[in-house]
């Protein structure tokens, strides 16, 4: 497990310097001078230039990767063109309402897909299954966005019981959580049926096991039987789908961000590409793949734990 | 005499394929006695297993119980609840299954699920300390080393005839008056066969646990067993008593498994391969399902399925006993040509 942990470190160091590398360089595929570009044909020179020198682009292009990689170590991201704040403090304010949205659809997700394809599977060609199969396929294909468009249709326009955009306070939870609806279900509503699916078929495949017939056989309670015994190893092999999925549900957070006007990480960036605010959307993008590298990192440690099989195998 | 512990009379049991209805038991008769060690033999596929875990209702779910009546301690188990069912699984009757590899949960603890199935059928009173000791106790029983330390393992972490061991020592956890044993020896090595066969006669011995014992092996059977009852097919075509049985087999069938075995007391013999083969349970002729095999075939065999007839102590299914028929249509009782012992 050590040797595996270690390994599986060392390989995530790498991901994490190649990603870096890359967006050092992106800059030198901004056609002219990106600045300039930014701040206009009108802007004084001098304003150019020191921008120019803030963000290392009049030095050769290793030492602008060496100074990125230098101040990105110590926290430092580079400032916004515009408000000259720091961009490490903006993705702060942007991350907790990023993270919030995440982890809301993927709880939502959890708690009403994963009973969900418990039920489809122990009651098959019933009449949920059969409700849930059609519903679970519609909803698997229906993208984040479409989600959150329909959403918004009908809670808010149609029936104005919701708010249509803005992300609220959370110094007013009440109201933080009414903005947040919205959005976690518009992002959930993928994974609810997806999850079911996958629970399904994996608690299908494990309740025809010979263990679970044994557990039976000792008197063992349906319920214990079911969610204790069958659940735990139908659940394994998608915790490892969910792990790669959460990347997806990453990207779909920024889209659904934007369609709602919400404050976060994808707000942040979508602002930052309209007005070519080349340091917020660098360090955004890095963090959101930093974001992404973890979180794979996390579920595989997770996955090991979870299957004793695995733990030793490796 | 009392009241048999276990009646199964006509059961039958299909499972439902894509290739069609595949009938895997059909009109099965016998009894088990209280206290009694009643052994189940036949070729692999004749529906050991199948009738093993038809008895508590715990076939696949493409398997149903078409046909028949299962009656245990005076009830007729079809007629239970889910929640009596569950009663009688694992305090009256215990199953050890074929397969002790993939018996246990792979995700939990053999201590674990000890204590689950333990928990099965308490009061909830016990704290998690007793219920501990005594599943320690129960693997210490069946001869597995270190049971304390041992009980927090993962059943990976042991050997095959390790895990066949813990399944024989939760079947006993509730002392159950019917013990089903499939093939509970088959993946052991000799000596650890022995042990387990003198386990399970001690059990019998002091807790009078009546044992149904499935087992290809006719060394096994003949060792430890009152009674037995010959499957083909899905048929039990002869039963009776073991030596009466191995001392004058009626049926051709039991003749030739009997044949390999030089004495009833021979051990570690498995059956004998017998000319022919075993017809497609989804393609079963019409009549005796061992006519293709049998020496004393003749055409009432090809035509009809012999009834099951009761002969002396004994009941077997074949028309060589079937004084109904008139003696030109009946079989022959010409050992000579046919395989086996006269
Ligand atoms: N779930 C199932 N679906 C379809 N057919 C099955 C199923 N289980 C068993 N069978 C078939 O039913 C017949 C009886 O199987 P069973 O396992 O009861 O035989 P057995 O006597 O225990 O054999 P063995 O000695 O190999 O254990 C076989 O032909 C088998 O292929
Ligand atoms: S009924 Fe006929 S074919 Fe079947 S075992 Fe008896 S003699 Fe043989
Ligand atoms: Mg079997």
């Amino acid at each position: 497990m050590l040797d595996y942990a270690l390994r599986r470190l060392v390989m995530t160091f790498f991901v994490v310097v190649l990603i870096m590398t890359f967006l050092a360089l992106l800059i030198q595929l901004v056609p002219g001078d990106p600045v300039r570009l930014v701040l206009g044909a009108k802007a004084p020179e001098e304003l150019v230039q020191s921008v120019r020198h803030d963000m290392y682009l009049d030095k050769p292009v290793p030492a602008q990767v060496y100074y990125f990689f230098a101040n990105a170590l110590h926290g430092d991201l580079g400032v916004d063109f515009q408000s000259q704040r720091s961009v490490t403090s903006l993705i702060w304010t942007a991350l907790p309402h990023t993270a919030i949205l995440a982890l809301a659809s993927l709880a939502l997700a959890g708690l009403l897909g994963v009973p969900l394809g418990v039920y489809a599977a122990t009651h098959p060609g019933g009449w949920l299954d059969r409700v849930t199969a059609v519903a679970t396929i519609s909803l698997i294909t229906m993208p984040a966005y479409v989600a959150g468009l329909l959403l918004l249709l009908v809670f808010s326009v149609h029936w104005s019981i919701m708010p249509a955009t803005g992300t609220g306070n959370l110094s007013n939870p009440a109201d933080y959580l009414k903005h947040l609806a919205l959005p976690a279900i518009a992002l959930a509503v993928t994974w609810i049926g997806y999850l079911a699916r996958l629970v399904r078929t994996s608690m299908l495949e494990v309740l025809n096991e010979r263990y679970i017939m044994a557990a039976r056989s000792q008197g063992i309670r349906d319920r214990l039987v079911v969610y204790k015994y069958a659940l735990r190893n139908a659940v394994i092999p998608t915790i490892a789908v969910v792990g790669v999925g959460l990347g997806t549900l990453l990207g779909g957070a920024i889209f659904v961000e934007v369609i709602f006007a919400r404050a976060g990480l994808g707000m942040l960036i979508y602002n930052s590409i309209q007005t070519r605010n080349f340091p917020i959307v660098r360090g955004g993008v890095l963090v959101v793949a930093l974001l992404f590298v973890a979180v794979n990192l996390l579920t595989d440690f997770v996955y090991h734990m979870v299957d004793p099989r695995i733990r030793v195998v490796s | 005499m009392s009241d048999p512990l276990l009646t199964v009379a006509g059961l039958e049991v299909v499972y439902h394929t894509d290739a069609g209805t595949l009938p895997a038991l059909s009109d099965v008769c016998f009894e088990v006695r209280e206290g009694q060690i009643v052994g189940v033999v036949g070729e692999s596929g004749c529906g050991k297993s199948t009738l093993g875990a038809a008895l508590l209702r715990l076939l696949s779910p493409n398997g149903e119980i078409v046909g028949g009546r299962v009656m245990f301690a005076g009830r007729d188990l079809a007629s239970l609840s889910s929640g009596e069912l569950r009663k009688v699984r694992g305090r009256g009757i215990a199953t050890v299954f074929q397969d002790p590899l993939t018996s246990l949960n792979p995700t939990f603890t053999v201590g674990q699920q000890m204590i689950d199935a333990e928990r099965a059928h308490g009061q909830g009173r016990e704290s998690k300390d007793v219920l501990r000791r005594r599943a320690i106790d129960a693997l210490t029983r069946v001869g597995i080393p270190d049971a304390a330390r041992r009980i927090r393992n993962h059943p990976h972490e042991f050997s095959g005839g390790m895990r066949q061991r813990i399944m024989i020592a939760i079947a006993l956890l509730h002392e159950p008056s019917l013990l089903i044993a499939d093939e509970a020896t088959s993946a052991l090595d000799v000596t650890l066969e022995a042990q387990i066969l003198k386990l399970l006669k001690e059990i019998n011995a002091s807790h009078g646990t009546a044992i149904l014992l499935i087992s290809h092996n006719l060394g096994v059977i003949a060792e430890v067993c009152e009674r037995v009852v010959v499957m083909y097919a899905g048929r039990a075509v002869e039963e009776g008593d073991v030596y009466a049985i191995f001392d004058r087999p009626l049926h051709p069938y039991t003749r030739a498994l009997l044949a390999a075995v030089p004495s009833p007391q021979h051990r570690g013999t498995t059956l004998a391969a017998i000319p022919g083969r075993v017809p497609s349970l989804l393609a079963l002729p019409p009549g005796c399902k061992y006519a293709d095999r049998c020496a004393h075939a003749v055409a009432v065999c090809f035509a009809r399925e012999p009834a099951s007839l009761a002969r002396g102590g004994l009941r077997v299914r074949c028309f060589l006993y079937d004084d109904s028929l008139p003696a030109a249509d009946k079989p022959r009782a010409d050992w000579a040509k046919a395989p086996g012992r006269a």
